[in-house]
């Protein structure tokens, strides 16, 4: 085991200066703040479909449910919790003055069901998070928001965005419409590897499906808990299609996934993939293999009592301490106080989940860095 | 080491295979298209009797979607987990540097030569002349 500092070191909340918060969620208030971006048909259709009355939060994330929200990051009144820039400032950005902040969107708009609304909506999004947040924040970074069941119209948003350096992600939900290593999302992951960004997979569902795979749960407990079990699926089925051998350099970091179920995965994946690996004949490597060269996961929530001994076992079982990415997954409620990294750490690997494991992850944020350091 | 006798070229038809005990070993001998393997019987993995498993192609990919088969039959899957062994070097396909099976020195040789070798060990295998042998070196 490594050394750790002094615990009133890590408590505190100078620990995380210079990190780069790979999981930030801004809150759309409502559509209202779209419509200046849609022209005059989609402005037309909100307010004779009276679409702007309708609460397009995604619904794995009732606002109320406690997950949702810290109770001290809590804005006052009915505010959606994370939709203010200055509460952000004063809970995350000023308090522990990440170098980056990567922000993802969790709204309705890519979840749609007509592809053209979809798509209208979610380019409204992009242009709303530009002008909204990363035009007042210079540390804020965003993740590009698609109508990932519609290659093309998603194609086209990311190629829309790519020229901002301040997109730094592509952004799908864990439960779309198709498992993620289909054929017909390769454009998108083609894009998103030629213009240099990570293709960032958060949970959350857009309820084509139950969100478990043994039916329609009854209770939010039971939708919470089955995200895992989708990343889960959804590495499976990335490294099955073959997606990362078609796509040498595409990376994906897994968002909020949890952390703990990632050790029995691997080994049920492996041990799997040596008895039945002709049917996948293009899966040459271990799944573990290919998942410490392609995935990363932001460390919240980690999903365990003990969560330094949850990490460390994970950087030894996963042969690497280059997949965990820091996460505070403001404003929902994972940690109190600053503990969004547990104590005794080691220095290497704190810096390495802090800020080195991002650079090294997202092409975009290794740019800006370097500008940063050589203008300093 | 020492040469062993253990089947006529007969007794095992293109793709069987025959299980021979030779200094208290288990060793599989394998016949892919006429010619001869021999691996040890015993999965590196968890000691399945590999003569009980599948004799399969190579099966390889240039990307996804494509499908490159070679080599029919000199593969041989585990029965248990489906580990694939290659016939010709005791290789596993998943892992090849660190989980394999022995393989032995095999040739097939004319019984009249046979008679004439004095270290030979053919003790519970008489030899004719007339007949070929599959003798390996254990």
């Amino acid at each position: 085991m490594v050394a750790g500092r002094p615990s009133a070191d890590n408590d505190h909340p100078t620990r995380y200066v210079g990190a780069i918060d790979c999981d930030l969620h801004p809150a759309l208030p409502g559509m209202q703040v779209l419509l200046p971006y849609l022209d005059d048909y989609w402005r037309e259709m909100v307010s004779v479909r009276a679409l702007d009355r309708l609460n397009l939060s995604l619904t794995s994330y009732p606002q109320n449910a406690p997950l949702s929200c810290r109770p001290d990051w809590k804005p006052e009144g009915y505010a959606k919790p994370g939709s203010s820039l200055e509460a952000m400032q004063r809970h995350v950005l000023d308090r522990y003055q990440p170098r980056f902040g990567i922000l993802n969107c969790l709204y309705g708009a890519q979840v749609m069901h007509s592809e053209d609304m979809a798509a209208v909506f979610c380019r409204a999004t992009n242009d709303w998070i530009r002008d909204e947040w990363l035009s007042r924040d210079p540390r804020l970074r965003a993740s590009i928001v698609i109508p990932a069941h519609n290659t093309e119209l998603a194609v086209a948003e990311i190629e829309r965005r790519a020229d901002d350096p301040r997109f730094v992600q592509v952004l799908m939900l864990v439960s779309g419409e198709v498992t993620l290593g289909r054929r017909q999302l390769w454009p998108i992951y083609q894009a998103a590897e030629r213009l240099g960004l990570p293709i960032g997979v958060h949970a959350g569902s857009a309820y084509r499906y139950a969100p478990t795979a043994v039916g329609w749960p009854s209770y939010y407990v039971e939708d919470y808990v089955a995200q895992s079990s989708a990343f889960e699926n959804q590495l499976q089925s990335l490294i099955s299609e073959g997606v990362f051998a078609k796509f040498p350099g595409l990376k994906l970091v897994a968002i909020e996934s949890g952390l703990t179920w990632l050790s029995g995965f691997i080994w049920r994946a492996d041990k799997t993939w040596k008895g039945v690996r002709a049917e996948v004949p293009w899966v040459t490597r271990a799944p573990s293999e290919i998942i410490r060269d392609h995935v990363r996961f932001t460390v919240q929530p980690i999903d365990a009592p003990d969560e330094l001994a949850a990490i460390m076992r994970l950087i030894e079982h996963l042969e690497s301490d280059a997949l965990f990415l820091f996460s505070t997954d403001y404003p929902h409620w994972q940690f109190d106080g600053d503990g969004a990294l547990p104590s005794g750490l080691s220095e290497a690997v704190l810096q390495k989940i802090l800020y080195g494991n991002a650079l090294a992850t997202y092409p975009r944020l290794a740019k800006a860095n370097h500008a940063m350091e050589v203008n300093a | 080491m020492a040469r062993h006798v253990v089947a006529t070229v007969d007794d095992i038809a293109p793709g069987q295979r025959k299980l021979v005990q030779v200094e208290g070993r288990d060793i599989g001998i394998f016949n892919v298209g006429g010619e001869f393997f021999a691996i040890a019987n015993r999965c590196p993995h968890e000691g399945a009797s590999l003569c009980k498993g599948r004799v399969v192609g190579l099966v390889e990919s240039s990307e996804p979607g494509s499908y490159q088969f070679s080599r029919p039959g000199e593969m041989v899957r585990c029965p248990w987990h489906g580990w694939e062994f290659d016939l010709r070097t005791g290789k596993s396909f998943c892992d090849p540097r660190r989980t394999k099976v022995r393989a032995f020195d095999l040739k097939v040789e004319e019984g009249a030569a046979l008679v004439e070798e004095t270290l030979l060990r053919a003790e519970t295998f008489p030899v004719s002349i007339e007949r070929q042998y599959v003798v390996i070196e254990v």
